[in-house]
């Protein structure tokens, strides 16, 4: 960990876009989540699944997507030089996430208001489903292209292959497993949570099978993950293994990940919502930390692309006012809509 | 087509696109709630099942201006690195307040939409109020940040970047007051004249079909729609006159090219339609209208309008486009205001917004204009968009200087125009298949009732 002061206006705005994602993960993750769901729903349930999955997403989705945009905004205001380095360079995956934002909302607001049960309406429920993949997946590529610190300025100034520049740094193995994991990580969420929200025995051990099988998948890909790190993303490995606090994170996840199976196999469905919304939380910042001060590295750190003083100092203030505004406002919307918030 | 050509063209795309979609999330949630609270205090129920029928379409439209959104909110990057490099810390402050004002809206169009039967009558009104207010201040502090590219404040350039930055002093720009009162009013004029028209339509159209109670819906909608409507639409010029005396002070170049001003002169002309030649350095086929120009812009027939040859050639915008798209915009919003004048002259004669059937002529006005609001802000957003060119940021940054360097920009400009095609292709489809064809049809609207109150 660096040795400067910890707490400077910079790093609490690149904490507070860190909160932000991580809430982003857990409310719209888990929405996305439930569109991988939605296409693999089977047996006598189908029908029944998919009808608990939407009418889970329906009134919350719009307001957990505008955690990402939250995401975007602080970082274009508060760090400059990092966004147009990342918006460069990732150009490609972004825009593909792009798509799958465009098609999964959409589609799944179709799918909502088209009354008529047809074929068109099962047509914009598989685009839900299948851009409800694509958009976590592409995600954790973004994510996972940043930790691997190949995005640095020297790949645009020399001259270099088209693919070189844009295409490497995201379509190699590390960025793919942490799409991956970013994947059955919502999978997880989403089966998680509705575990709570099934009204009903049978669809929610549906749901509790889902769950197991996801939470075991997220073993696995977890456990690849790491073994890529140490080969692809020095320096968020070198942090996993040596620094003592992001150790903790791991140990931390690990320990979550095993009491959300125990939760979901003993059927304390509760706990284990609390549980898996831990271990993904612990994985996030655990990435974070690895990379902090880096932004975008090899290069850019929280310090050296950080906006004037006036601009962090103002955007601190209304990050706070607007928290005030928001907060309420949430807790409002889970209360009306959510059992148990 | 060239790297530079292909992003701005993406750009254009993705905020004509957009806009029409801002428009109807800032005015819809407005009319919806006017129609709930006539419902609460009249108990008629044509209104409550107007609030209903406007709801389910405000959620789909609402749902695609969301998700356009987020994609311009990437593609400032995508496209413009360096102009997000350069002015991020600068204008950040307004899209991270929109953000919270967007947060808020999505929040309170969900309570909307979903809780009909979930909290207490008027809980639920005060949510559509919020969703109405919040729509209103997000589209405020987008176009504050736009009104900054023409009118940038808040900083001082030393070596090609900003120093000093205030964003307080940005969000406070020149351009910000008009830009946005002007933005603010196209929101509710298009769309409140859109929907009017509709249901004037069909009242026309379907005059002997309709039955009585139906006949009481389509009256109930389109006096909800014409008291936003009217005022809107006979005051937008007046805006619009603000808007153009700042931009004939602020950006001299920007106003000759929309005029069709070639050449420095006292007492100019206000030219009605034709052509300018950039070659030539002369606007063609125009009808003339002598010193009202000068009139017009400074109050006074005799003041001096700059003309384009007084700027550098290569810092003009392309004339014609600017000159075409403003003439545009006027003509589309003095027909709207006339025709709104028309029906507010009939309106008060009735001492009530409820037009009769037999109102025929002023119906089929409203018919006619239906389209033309949003016609003439997509007008408006070029007149303003290639007028601003070739700068990203008026006077100090490039749009050629701004733009990615990754090559084969072409490809995502096809991919997003062929996505917004296709999408715009399906909400106007399914409006027509949810909405207006079984507008009336009882079961159609008890099911509709049903989707927007559903289960947890």
């Amino acid at each position: 960990m660096s040795t400067q002061p910890f707490l400077t206006p910079q790093s609490e705005i690149a904490g507070a876009i860190a909160v932000a994602l991580n809430i982003y993960a857990l409310s719209a993750g888990a929405d996305f989540g439930g569109g991988v769901w939605d296409l693999f729903a089977i047996g006598p349930r189908r029908d029944r699944q998919r009808e608990l999955i939407a009418n889970a997403i329906a009134p919350i989705w719009e307001a957990n997507h505008v955690w990402l945009i939250l995401v975007v905004v602080l970082l274009f205001t508060a760090f400059p030089p990092a966004f147009s380095r990342l918006m460069t360079l990732l150009h490609i995956p972004l825009t593909l996430m792009l798509l799958g934002i465009v098609l999964r909302g959409s589609a799944f607001t179709f799918r909502s208001y088209d009354s008529q049960r047809d074929r068109v309406q099962r047509r914009w429920g598989r685009i839900f489903a299948i851009a409800s993949i694509l958009t976590p997946l592409l995600l954790g590529v973004i994510l996972g292209a940043i930790a691997t610190g190949k995005l640095s300025a020297a790949r645009l100034s020399n001259p270099a292959s088209f693919a070189e520049v844009y295409v490497q740094p995201w379509l190699a193995p590390f960025p793919i497993g942490v799409g991956a994991l970013a994947l059955v990580l919502f999978a997880l969420l989403a089966a998680v949570y509705l575990t709570v929200e099934a009204k009903d025995a049978a669809l929610r051990e549906d749901f509790r099978r889902r769950a197991l099988w996801a939470g075991t998948a997220v073993a696995v890909v977890a456990a690849m993950n790491l073994y890529l790190a140490r080969a692809h993303a020095p320096l968020v490995w070198s942090e996993l293994t040596e620094g003592s606090l992001a150790m903790g994170f791991r140990i931390g996840a690990a320990i979550s990940a095993l009491g959300a199976m125990a939760s979901l196999w003993l059927r304390r469905f509760r706990w284990a919502r609390v549980a898996a919304a831990i271990e993904v939380s612990l994985i996030l910042w655990g990435w974070a930390l690895g990379q902090y001060p880096y932004l975008v590295p090899p290069d850019l750190t929280v310090d050296n692309s950080a906006a004037p003083p006036a601009t962090l100092r103002l955007l601190a203030i209304a990050l706070v006012a607007g928290l005030a505004l928001l907060l309420p406002s949430l807790r409002y919307l889970f209360k009306v809509f959510k059992e148990g918030y | 087509m060239s790297n530079l050509l292909a992003a701005r063209s993406q750009m254009a795309v993705s905020l004509a696109f957009h806009i029409v979609f801002a428009e109807v999330g800032i005015a819809m949630p407005l009319m919806m709630v006017i129609a709930e609270w006539r419902w609460m205090r009249t108990r008629e129920h044509v209104y409550l099942e107007l609030a209903k029928r406007w709801a389910k379409g405000t959620a789909i439209l609402f749902a695609v201006g969301a998700v356009s959104g987020t994609v311009l909110s990437f593609e400032l990057g995508l496209l413009w690195p360096e102009f997000m490099r350069f002015a991020g810390s600068i204008i950040g402050m307004p899209f991270s307040l929109e953000g919270f004002a967007f947060f808020t809206e999505a929040i309170f169009l969900g309570v909307y939409l979903y809780g009909w039967e979930k909290i207490s009558p008027r809980a639920h009104l005060a949510a559509g109020a919020v969703v109405a207010l919040s729509g209103v201040a997000s589209g405020i502090f987008v176009v504050i940040a736009n009104a900054w590219m023409n009118a940038p404040a808040g900083f001082r350039l030393i070596g090609g970047q900003p120093v000093d930055v205030n964003p307080i002093a940005a969000m406070a720009n020149p351009g910000a007051f008009s830009q946005t009162l002007h933005m603010t009013i196209a929101a509710y004029a298009s769309t409140a004249i859109a929907v009017g028209g509709i249901h004037a339509f069909v009242l026309l159209r379907q005059r002997k079909s309709l039955d009585e109670r139906l006949v009481r819906f389509h009256r109930g909608a389109l006096a909800v729609a014409l008291s936003i409507g009217i005022p809107a639409a006979i005051l937008q010029p007046l805006s619009g006159d603000l808007s153009a005396r700042f931009v004939a002070r602020i950006q001299p170049v920007k106003f000759a090219a929309m005029e069709g001003q070639f050449s420095s002169e006292r007492g100019a002309p206000l030219r009605i339609g034709g052509w300018p030649s950039e070659v030539e350095r002369r606007t063609r086929f125009a009808i003339e209208i002598p010193r009202a120009l000068s009139l017009l812009a400074y109050d006074d027939a005799n003041a001096l309008v700059r003309g384009l040859e007084e700027f550098p050639r290569n810092d003009w915008p392309p004339v014609p486009v600017v000159h075409v798209s403003f003439q545009l915009m006027v003509a589309l919003g003095t027909t709207m205001a006339i025709v709104a004048t028309w029906a507010g002259v009939v309106v008060l004669r009735h001492k009530s917004f409820e037009l009769s059937p037999n109102d025929r002529p002023l119906l089929l006005g409203l018919s006619i204009i239906a389209p033309f609001g949003f016609l003439a802000t997509e007008a408006g957003w070029f007149t303003t968009e290639v007028g601003r060119q070739p700068w990203i940021i008026f006077g100090v940054l490039r749009t050629k200087e701004a733009v990615t360097p990754m090559p084969g920009l072409i490809v995502p400009f096809v991919v997003v125009s062929l996505l917004y095609c296709g999408l715009g292709a399906v909400v106007v489809w399914l409006l027509w298949r949810q909405i207006v064809k079984t507008t009336g049809d009882r079961t159609q609207v008890d099911r509709i009732s049903s989707a927007t109150t559903s289960r947890p």
